[in-house]
């Protein structure tokens, strides 16, 4: 997880204040949300296959530690070699092996969140190995050194024109604003890399783990590519990436891309069961998969273990007004918007990400697109709870919450508070009737609002006379 | 022994106690055309919703109880002219209060005849039209926790569209949060502030010179940016205008 030691609040005001940045996410979460919903709409009954995805998520992750232990031993029976890493540094140390024991030099990477959370890239280059990025938005933002700010489309914070000069810049492609143009050259320059290089490092959407296969999606080609041209392969995975079975993977791979893109499948769809076999013409001649905890498993049996249901397909991110007005790196966290507000605090410590659970209206936006329909709201309000007992609330909110309640169960008193307000919200309104400054911290409110003066009679006193008018 | 049905129970909400009366009167007004009798607990005061979504559920539970000590007074249905509050109610106290055997079954009692007014309207009164009158272009503001809380999504649309006076424009992102979120408005502030300028800028482009919702809590924050940025928008609970007969001669 990466932290930054820019606060919060100042990379939000940063967010809030690029254009650029407004205008690439506008385009994107727009037209995902409206590709997602004809989509989802394509299937016969989208909330039955919903409801059948989230079962099979809840299954597998009750009963985790067995289908862990079948997908270790049915990946080892089909030739591939399991390791499992407690936490980040423990993956990127297998990793580091493994390519040591190869005199591995060039790495070509598939998308992986995982590693992001690993920061594996980091530890290559320190090992002074050459890693490239294969998926088209992950090159684009290694290119500049940045870091992914969506789950599944790493370089959305980006528009068009900023990438077409990133890749002439950095690629040397012919300066153009067309995306078709823009992808023949850096498939170009990627299938130089692809031939070159020694290890092949992917992420992993769904371990099955009556099979012990690795299925892995995308649309360009590069999953393939990188899995099967090198001699060897890392697949990264998160231990809640189970299915039990091939049956369980369809279910979730119909709303998988649905949820995503927008696509009914995506164009490619790998299946990965061990390594290249006697007589194969394709294939590494090794298969490794990392079983990545760092943190999972201490979120389990946890009142936020719900998240540990995500698939990863970022709906809930283009769905999010939060994240459509400030983008991912806002969040500062290796996942963004409503799934990385939970997930971030929840596999990191809330002490470390106490903004996060609050940075959302609860508006329930992101729990009506989750295909396995996690009730994201019910869990930010909990870790809110746990921010709250962690002594992590502004001094007005620790002073101002216990009177607020004292007052309300005490209605005579909460008359007088309201009187109280009245006679002084009228004040501060003056003729306008509205108040346009209040001191901090209530100048959050007036920063970008008016307060209304309270109205001259309450409604109870207007009830009042109204009793003894009949 | 009385028609339980024909009598209910107003919970109007702090913000309407405060803020805007008018929108309370209107939901007596309209229930009581509707021949209904509306009781109105007086020691009512606030549901402790900001607290509770603020993380403070040690504050938000004394609210709770205390609120259903006072609608429990009588059985009758309970009106809410938000659907925040009423989510509040009807989702949230039952979370609340899992521990407390003695008020979890009350509170459960009271979810289960707790409605949003608008709700009230169609799905127990059953009527789409009770008339009402306004003038000028309005547009509707699904707020979020009347519509994803509650699930309230036609409701107040079929309501509106009875309203004589009044043309009725599309919002585009109408189902889009306005920023409020409680708490969230002041801790968050800019964030909450971009996206009231997303929910502002919708309505300019409609051409609504009203905003009509079910919550006072989103439509005072949606007043508030417009008076803050000098944009000639105003605000209006829906029951304001169901409430309003129009004038004579006119229907």
């Amino acid at each position: 997880m990466h932290t930054s030691n820019v606060t919060f609040h100042e990379r939000v005001e940063r967010a809030l204040h690029d254009d650029q940045l407004h205008v690439a996410l506008q385009r994107a979460t727009g037209r995902f949300t409206t590709l997602r919903a004809t989509a989802l709409a394509s299937l016969a009954d989208p909330d039955a296959v919903r409801d059948r995805a989230r079962l099979i998520r809840a299954h597998t992750l009750n009963q985790l530690d067995r289908y862990l232990t079948q997908f270790a031993e049915q990946v080892e029976a089909a030739g591939g070699t399991v390791h499992w890493a407690p936490d980040a540094a423990a993956c990127n140390r297998i990793v580091l092996e493994i390519a040591r024991r190869h005199g591995a030099q060039r790495v070509v990477k598939g998308k992986s969140m995982v590693s992001e959370e690993t920061e594996l890239n980091r530890d290559l280059l320190a090992a002074g190995l050459e890693v490239i990025e294969s998926d088209l938005g992950e090159r684009i933002i290694q290119l500049v050194g940045e870091h992914p700010s969506h789950i599944i489309v790493p370089a959305v914070h980006k528009t068009k024109e900023e990438i077409g000069r990133i890749l002439h810049d950095k690629l040397g492609i012919p300066l153009t604003t067309v995306p078709e143009e823009m992808t023949a050259g850096v498939r170009e320059s990627l299938r130089h890399d692809f031939l070159r290089a020694d290890l092949g490092i992917s992420g992993v959407n769904f371990g099955v783990a009556a099979t012990g296969t690795v299925a892995l999606v995308e649309n360009e080609g590069n999953g393939r590519l990188t899995t099967t041209a090198p001699r060897v392969h890392i697949a990264l995975m998160g231990i809640e990436r189970l299915v039990p079975t091939l049956d369980d993977l369809g279910v979730m791979l119909q709303v998988l891309a649905r949820s995503a893109t927008g696509q009914k499948l995506t164009v490619y769809n790998n299946l990965i069961t061990g390594p290249r076999r006697p007589g194969e013409p394709d294939g590494p001649d090794e298969f490794h998969v990392v079983l990545v905890d760092n943190g999972r498993s201490r979120v389990l049996g946890t009142e936020v273990a719900e998240i540990l249901y995500c698939i990863r397909c970022g709906a809930c991110l283009n769905a999010c007004p939060v994240y459509q007005q400030m983008g991912g790196h806002a969040y500062g966290s290796v996942y963004a918007g409503p799934v990385g507000a939970v997930l971030t605090p929840a596999l990191g410590g809330i002490d470390a990400w106490p903004e996060l659970p609050h940075a959302s209206s609860l508006c329930g936006a992101c729990r009506e697109v989750c295909p396995v329909r996690i009730n994201i709201p019910r869990l930010l309000l909990a870790q809110r709870v746990e921010t709250q007992v962690a002594g992590h609330s502004p001094w007005w909110l620790k002073v101002g919450l216990p009177i607020y309640s004292w007052l309300v169960v005490r209605p005579n008193l909460f008359r007088w508070a309201v009187r109280l307000g009245g006679f002084g919200t009228r004040l501060l309104g003056g003729r306008e009737r509205a108040i346009r400054w209040l001191p901090p911290p209530l100048s959050g409110w007036t920063d970008h609002r008016t307060f209304p003066a309270f109205a001259p009679k309450p409604f109870s006193r207007i009830m009042q006379e109204r009793r003894q008018r009949s | 022994m009385p028609n339980p049905i024909r009598r209910v129970q107003l919970f109007a909400t702090c913000l309407v106690e405060t803020i805007r009366p008018q929108a309370g009167l209107a939901v007596v007004t309209v229930l009581e055309r509707l021949g209904y009798e509306v009781e109105y607990p007086t020691a009512q005061t606030c549901c402790g919703q900001p607290a509770f979504n603020g993380g403070a559920w040690g504050e938000a539970a004394p609210m709770a109880r205390f609120t259903v000590d006072v609608l429990s007074k009588s059985d009758a249905p309970v009106v809410v002219p938000s659907g925040s509050c009423a989510d509040m109610i009807v989702h949230h106290y039952p979370e609340l209060l899992v521990d407390d055997p003695v008020y979890l079954p009350r509170a459960q009692a009271l979810a289960a005849r707790t409605y949003e007014f608008a709700q009230f309207l169609v799905d127990v009164v059953g009527l789409k039209d009770v008339g009402g009158s306004g003038q000028g272009a309005v547009t509707y503001h699904a707020s979020c926790h009347l519509l994803r809380g509650l699930g309230v999504r036609s409701q107040p649309r079929a309501l509106l569209s009875h309203v004589a006076g009044v043309e009725v424009r599309e919002l585009d992102g109408a189902e889009e949060c306005c920023g409020f979120g409680g708490l969230f408005a002041v801790k968050m502030s800019d964030i909450s502030g971009a996206m009231l300028k997303t929910k502002l800028d919708h309505v300019i482009a409609s051409g609504a010179q009203t905003v009509v919702g079910c919550d006072i809590s989103c439509l005072m924050h949606i007043e508030g940016g417009a008076r803050k940025r000098g944009l000639p928008v105003t605000v209006c609970h829906l029951a304001e205008l169901l409430a309003a007969q129009p004038p004579a001669g006119v229907a």
